[in-house]
């Protein structure tokens, strides 16, 4: 490890660590702090959200660049748009099953190690953003800062897909793909529970 | 400009003056309104995520483009806050400084080369607009000039550790985790914009 990558890291941390508390806690009108928790738990509160997110960052690993930061740049964003629907009170048929489904075809995509082109990997990942983004953007809770509430929930999700992209890692080393491919599986049994959950 | 790209630009002009929910706001620090005002910035959020926006979108491009943005934008929000301190108008145009960081977020995402002065006109309207609503709020919650003083001041040195960070995260991994830092800014923009535009908001 190079000096130059060492204080960039320790740069990139120190300032992250220095401007998240800020957002949050120091503020005297009610609403923010509330807001920023409620929509940073948001996406870890429920499994089937998680194993999508980190499912992306799965994939990603196995892609390679550029699809490894590509992927998550794509995602928040047109997660964003979901949320922006759901926060409009503009409904979105299926909600439940296009979650679970997303669960079910990322874990398909991690297990049989599939390497479709970028837009092609781009539009499946986007696709599923918006009813992941629907959830979160009808799940506000009443009197909790709107802005707040999205800064937490998106920092959540970043922070899943760079879950995911760690562990990803483990594909570079010995027996790394056969175990990136089983946890793969693990999310595509899970994506199928919630699927039969939410149909039946 | 087409009669198509002028009834845009206008319906964002519109959308974005619309007055909005102060999510602005002051934090008693008890140290006077120097300090109030240094507090100020850190906790609004359009405010922060928009110096963040604009010093890493400048110090990716470059010295040059970070020097002169930053210049442009420390003098664009002094004189945006004098004129807003003196005019002190009661409103929050929350639309428009979500705009603002929502564009630069996905300016920094999409990571194009451009021109200094294309960079730097961005930092004058950014300075401009959140100069003039920090003003205001300095004179109507009055912290006055000493608390604008104390904004410019955590402002201006915000404004410069981000822009000389990202002039050295410019190469390699580190300009990646900008460009996702972009991403989750436009993200942002993009919920809060439903949020601000929520039926019964």
């Amino acid at each position: 490890m190079t000096n130059r990558f060492r204080y960039s890291a320790f740069a990139a941390t120190a300032t992250l660590a220095l401007l998240w508390p800020l957002f949050a806690w120091a503020h005297e009108e009610t609403g923010q702090a509330a807001g920023f928790v409620s929509g940073l738990t948001h996406p870890i509160s429920g499994l089937d959200h998680v194993l999508a997110m980190v499912a992306v960052g799965f994939w990603g690993a196995q892609l390679g660049a550029p699809a490894l930061w590509a992927l998550p740049v794509a995602f928040p964003v047109v997660m964003a748009l979901g949320g922006m629907l759901g926060l409009m009170g503009i409904p979105l048929p299926g909600v439940e099953i296009g979650i679970a489904l997303s669960a079910v075809a990322l874990g398909a995509m991690v297990v049989g190690e599939a390497k479709p082109g970028l837009p092609i990997a781009a539009a499946l990942v986007a696709f599923f953003a918006i009813f992941h983004g629907h959830a979160h953007g009808t799940e506000l809770p009443d009197g909790a800062s709107g802005l707040y509430y999205s800064i937490g929930f998106v920092i959540a999700t970043g922070l899943l897909h760079a879950a995911g992209i760690a562990f990803g890692m483990v594909h570079e080393r010995p027996n790394g793909p056969v175990i990136l491919r089983a946890a793969g599986g693990l999310v595509l049994v899970g994506g199928l529970y919630f699927l039969w959950r939410a149909i039946g | 400009m087409t009669n198509r790209t002028r009834t845009l630009t206008a319906a964002v002009l519109g959308a974005g003056a619309i007055p909005g929910i102060a999510d602005a706001h002051l934090v008693n620090t008890g140290f006077g309104p120097f300090y109030d005002g240094i507090s100020h910035l850190f906790v609004t959020a359009p405010d922060i995520l928009v110096v963040v926006a604009l010093g890493l979108l400048a110090g990716l491009r470059g010295p040059t483009t970070g020097r002169t943005t930053l210049a442009v934008v420390i003098v664009a929000w002094t004189v945006g806050g004098l004129t807003g301190l003196a005019l002190a108008p009661p409103v929050v145009w929350a639309a428009a400084t979500t705009v603002t960081f929502l564009a630069l977020g996905a300016a920094l995402a999409v990571d194009r080369e451009v021109p200094t002065g294309v960079v730097a006109a961005l930092g004058l309207g950014v300075g401009l607009l959140h100069g003039f609503l920090n003003g205001a709020e300095a004179a109507t919650s009055g912290i006055g000039l000493v608390g604008l003083a104390g904004s410019l001041s955590a402002l201006a040195v915000m404004a410069t550790l981000i822009t000389a960070l990202a002039v050295t995260w410019a190469q390699g991994w580190t300009r990646i985790v900008v460009r996702v830092a972009g991403s989750w800014i436009t993200a942002i923009g993009i919920l809060m914009l439903g949020w601000l535009f929520r039926p019964g908001a």
